[in-house]
């Protein structure tokens, strides 16, 4: 079959790979119909997320059709079936799962031993990401093997198109569990940075929880533009100061909950030294992430309030002003997306029409034509914002 | 070709490369690459051997501004190795200049290593020339183009309206492991509608 494989930093490339088969009982194999490229994706194309091995197949957001079913699953599957394939892979049965906390399912990262070094304890396996979340093959392909498939689905209902249900896998849940962890009120302000495909599921969450006003950070046009589009007010950081802006929004008070779809690379300008230096050390191996933004929504969050990040962060980060952290008593709260936690009511949404997330889409093509479009959605061409893919 | 090694780690029902296929990078990536890692190699060599190039120069007691060059040629060999890489290939052209300029108070008559001076100054402004194509188009291969965006004013992904949307998913309910401590006006008598939220 077809795959998009990294083959190292900014290498990504359309190759010909063995099927995947039947491993385990519990496993399924999905014909792929739709993938797309997420940001994090990004993440891994930059080498910026450690523990990539060249040959392993990307992707974790796609959708398919059932093709084969390991024994144990069959319960839960059969052939045939259409299913939306969470990015975190799940076993149901442990600790954390049951608890709604999938993200770090306890059982399904097969290279625990790796990631209990790295992270303290394992986090859940996720497809097509570092082997520190246990090496799997992503859905970037024809074919994807499923572990623990009877728990790691989301059957979707024919009729429906594939673009308005693919996104329930990842960015969507991922904006929406951003969101709900922020608590939104009717009387709260909801400042989110990034308009990339989080920003924008973030975006169009808080508007749907009833958020007095929605404040977006950016600074492309068209990004800022589709923002506005899902009723948010817009902030170019190009143009003003978001610090001043966010105040002016707010009687001077500053936001109550501020999302994070940023993450590990934020934006470089001489205009944020701060930006600069994080670059340099970055460079340098001297530190993995560039969190401005973290250090901004610290700055500029009203005391007493939540601070949510959906956005990647890959390592260790620097100067993050735990003085004014502590003194505000903000929350912080992150995380992997507990996909499967979600899905059932944003499916629902979707079916009863109050969000269509295929909205996010600015380009369909082949699975071919991926390693170009990493390269176009990673430097903005062409006014992308999210790749779906055919394979 | 390294994926032949890791294939070897892979379980049995991994996909396993069999042929590879057309890369994300381009030409003047590769280049880029090329560049960044021969800036690397120089750069080491200039700080591991500095005498060696001065001594070759006629340009004896420059060891310390030798190893200085050298720190830069890492410099540029890291930037140019990175995402960033347009800022590193056109690093390595100011460093060209800066190159070129001291090799040309090196070619004085009376050094008697003029001549290894004239072929090393070839080879700079060979390696210039080199640099400035491939500054120019990873420049050009990775900006945005100029000119007015495509318009997304209509993608608001709420098939009802904005105004519909709002608050449509008031009835959804925060799990109690997400909930924030509640606000002043939350628990004040200003604001009993929120205290009798069911949540």
């Amino acid at each position: 079959m077809r795959a998009l494989v990294w083959h190292g930093k900014e290498d990504i490339r359309c190759d010909t790979v063995t099927d995947p088969e039947i491993e385990q009982p519990r496993d399924a194999i999905v014909k792929v119909t739709s993938c797309a490229i997420c940001g994090s994706d990004l993440h891994l194309f930059h080498n910026f997320i450690p523990a990539m091995l060249p040959g392993d197949v990307m992707g974790h957001e796609m959708m398919g059709e059932v093709v084969e079913v390991g024994p144990e699953a069959r319960g839960k599957l059969k052939k045939g079936d259409r299913v939306v394939v969470p990015f975190t892979i799940i076993c149901g049965e442990c600790d954390q799962c049951k608890r709604g906390n999938f993200s770090v399912c306890q059982r399904s990262n097969r290279k625990k031993d790796l990631a209990d070094k790295v992270f303290g304890h394992a986090t859940a396996g996720l497809f097509g990401y570092t082997h520190l979340t246990g090496g799997y093959p992503g859905g970037q392909a024809e074919y994807l093997r499923v572990p623990f498939a009877d728990a790691t689905h989301i059957k979707v209902p024919d009729g429906i198109p594939d673009e308005k249900v693919l996104f329930l896998g990842d960015i969507f849940p991922t904006g929406w569990q951003a969101a709900v962890q922020c608590d939104i009120q009717p009387t709260d302000t909801v400042a989110i940075w990034g308009c990339g495909p989080v920003g924008q599921m973030a975006i169009r969450s808080a508007v749907l929880l009833g958020a007095k006003q929605v404040i977006a950070i950016d600074h492309l046009p068209e990004r800022l533009e589709m923002a506005q589009a899902g009723g948010a007010i817009t902030i170019n950081f190009d143009e003003e100061s978001v610090v001043e802006r966010l105040n002016e929004l707010t009687g001077g008070e500053g936001p109550e909950k501020c999302i994070d779809a940023i993450g590990m690379e934020a934006h470089v300008s001489p205009s944020m030294p701060d930006t600069v230096y994080d670059r340099a050390k970055q460079m340098l191996g001297a530190e993995s992430d560039r969190p401005h933004v973290l250090r901004e929504m610290i700055y500029v969050c009203r005391p007493a309030g939540v601070i949510s990040i959906p956005g990647v962060y890959g390592g260790l980060v620097d100067k993050i002003p735990m003085g004014q952290l502590m003194n505000k008593g903000l929350t912080i709260r992150t995380g992997q997306t507990h996909v499967n936690r979600w899905t059932d009511d944003l499916l629902r949404r979707i079916e009863e029409g109050q969000i269509d997330p295929s909205f996010v889409i600015t380009h369909t093509v082949s699975l071919d034509e991926g390693p170009e479009m990493y390269k176009v959605f990673r430097d903005k061409q062409d006014s992308c914002i999210k790749v779906v893919l055919k394979p | 070709m390294a994926y032949y090694i890791s294939n070897i780690a892979r379980s049995k029902g991994d996909p396993k490369v069999l042929h590879s296929g057309p890369s994300s990078l381009g030409a003047a990536d590769r280049l880029a690459k090329a560049l960044g890692w021969f800036s690397i190699g120089l750069g080491i060599a200039e700080l591991v051997a500095p005498e060696r190039f001065t001594r070759a120069l006629g340009m004896e007691g420059k060891e310390a501004l030798v190893r200085a060059y050298g720190v830069r040629e890492l410099g540029h060999g890291i930037v140019s190795l990175s995402p960033d890489k347009h800022v590193g290939l056109w690093s390595r052209v100011a460093g060209d200049g800066l190159d070129i300029a001291t090799l040309m108070t090196a070619m004085r008559h009376d050094n008697p290593k003029r001549d290894n001076v004239g072929i090393a100054l070839a080879a700079v402004l060979g390696v210039t020339l080199l640099d400035i194509v491939g500054a120019q188009a990873v420049t050009a291969r990775h900006s945005r183009p100029r000119g007015r965006p495509r318009s997304y004013r209509d993608r608001t992904g709420f098939p009802q309206g904005v105004q519909a949307a709002r608050g449509a998913a008031r009835d959804f309910q925060v799990p109690p492991d997400m909930r924030a401590a509640p606000t002043l006006a939350a628990v004040s008598d200003r604001a009993p509608q929120e205290r009798a939220r069911p949540h």
